[in-house]
């Protein structure tokens, strides 16, 4: 496969499935997805089995992983988001564990589709708006009209505020989809670098040596998109709980 | 091949790339814009991402705040248990604080009634012993008073007879009584 750095995002069937006329194969992407779902399962649930008084390690990363999620949400969504917290948990949960899949040689980066990011951002808005019409009934449209603003500006303000409602989606995973990709292409570009120059008989002695350039860069990356992964995630999720926020308060 | 012209766009970046032999319909061109694939990943992605949210919710979730709240409930237990072991050792501390003043205080009367009574059981025998003294002293100043005037009426007497022995030498013949009396009373004044 060598050096084509869009190689990695290739989706492959592995069971292929087909019903009326539509491809619902079992692709190396849903095998990812299934894996993403079993370690995030495994790693709570293997790590809560002592239910230590006193956690373990492993229990301490798991109640972590609980109290950041929770305090997150708590405080952009106040106690009343908690409600949400199995959902927002799962989001965090599954971004970070598919991001962090993707850092392993050789595995598929379930979050560099733009096709996941998106379904997975319009189920956050989708519940937003359901939630928010649910709740508040029209009173939820409040959302797009501010308080304090003079009449003649409400509908300008009204219309820019909708825009950037409907923005959200694409925004939210967009930002995710970009990061995955271009992360996951520059470390391909790179590390291919140190390849092509090794193999290279045009610069002599040279090519090993410079090798050692794009193989430094290529390990900085590395550490790098770890940080981008979690962070993703993260942003991810704070924007979750922000949406999460407008659907409980609609009111600015 | 409906995505080929989104293909097209990034061909160009990838056209340099080796040749690579791609699966039987994996050179549709950039794999996240190839529609083909996108109802895969969204049912996939669906049940997948359903049962992860099952087992968030009727599993993982419930366990770790299960655990937490214990954790919880325990701390704040031990809290109230030490919180009442301390006012239990408080009120012992004020228990004997307060019996230890009671004691010192009964220590005080005792020592102060001893004192008193001490006192007062002095005062009665140096009473006693002033009376016994002034008693004797006014008995002995009564005899000496009885023992004076049977001194002092004898010194008349002795006077008398003195004197009526003298005038009786001298002249030879004895005074008259009632002469030798007058005599004696104004000598004797």
């Amino acid at each position: 496969m060598a050096n084509d750095p869009i190689h990695q995002f290739q989706i492959s069937k592995i069971i292929p499935i087909e019903v009326g006329g539509l491809d619902l194969s079992f692709t190396n992407s849903a095998l990812f997805m299934v894996a993403t779902v079993a370690v995030t399962a495994l790693f709570l649930i293997m790590g809560t089995s002592g239910r230590g008084l006193v956690p373990t390690r492993w229990q301490s990363m798991v109640e972590m992983s609980y109290e950041f999620v929770a305090s997150t949400l708590r405080s952009s969504a106040g106690n009343e988001g908690m409600r949400f917290f199995p959902f927002v948990f799962s989001i965090f949960m599954f971004v970070l564990i598919a991001n962090l899949l993707g850092m392993f040689p050789y595995f598929f980066t379930v979050t560099s589709h733009l096709i996941v990011t998106f379904a997975l951002a319009m189920v956050v808005i989708g519940l937003v708006v359901i939630y928010g019409f649910a709740k508040h009934g029209a009173k939820f449209l409040g959302l797009f009209v501010p308080h304090g603003v003079p009449g003649a500006l409400v509908p300008l303000v009204t219309l820019i505020e909708v825009i950037s409602f409907l923005s959200r989606p694409i925004s939210l995973s967009v930002r995710l989809f970009a990061n995955m990709l271009a992360g996951h292409i520059t470390l391909k570009v790179f590390t291919g670098f140190v390849v092509s120059l090794l193999a290279s008989d045009a610069l002599g002695i040279f090519g090993p040596i410079t090798s050692i350039l794009p193989l430094v860069m290529g390990v900085a990356l590395t550490g790098l998109e770890f940080l981008v992964a979690f962070l993703q995630a993260y942003v991810f999720t704070v924007l979750t709980c922000m949406y999460l926020n407008d659907a409980l308060h609609p009111s600015h | 091949m409906a995505t080929t012209q989104a293909a097209s766009e990034t061909t160009g970046e990838h056209a340099a790339g080796t040749e690579v032999p791609h699966d039987a319909h994996a050179s549709v061109g950039f794999p996240p814009f190839n529609s083909e694939t996108f109802a895969s990943q969204l049912l996939w992605l669906a049940i997948t991402f359903g049962l992860l949210y099952w087992i968030m919710s009727k599993v993982a979730l419930p366990r770790i705040a299960g655990i937490l709240e214990d954790r919880r409930d325990r701390i704040a237990g031990d809290l109230a248990e030490a919180n009442r072991l301390k006012q239990e050792g408080d009120a012992a501390v004020a228990a004997y604080e307060q019996a230890l003043a009671e004691a010192r205080n009964r220590a005080h009367g005792i020592a102060h009634d001893t004192r008193e009574k001490l006192k007062a059981e002095t005062e009665a025998r140096r009473g006693e012993a002033e009376e016994g003294l002034s008693k004797k002293l006014s008995e002995a100043e009564a005899r000496i008073g009885e023992i004076k005037s049977a001194a002092l009426s004898q010194v008349s007497e002795i006077a008398t007879d003195t004197t009526t022995t003298l005038v009786e030498t001298l002249i030879g013949k004895a005074p008259t009584k009632t002469e030798l009396s007058k005599a004696i009373d104004g000598a004797m004044k």
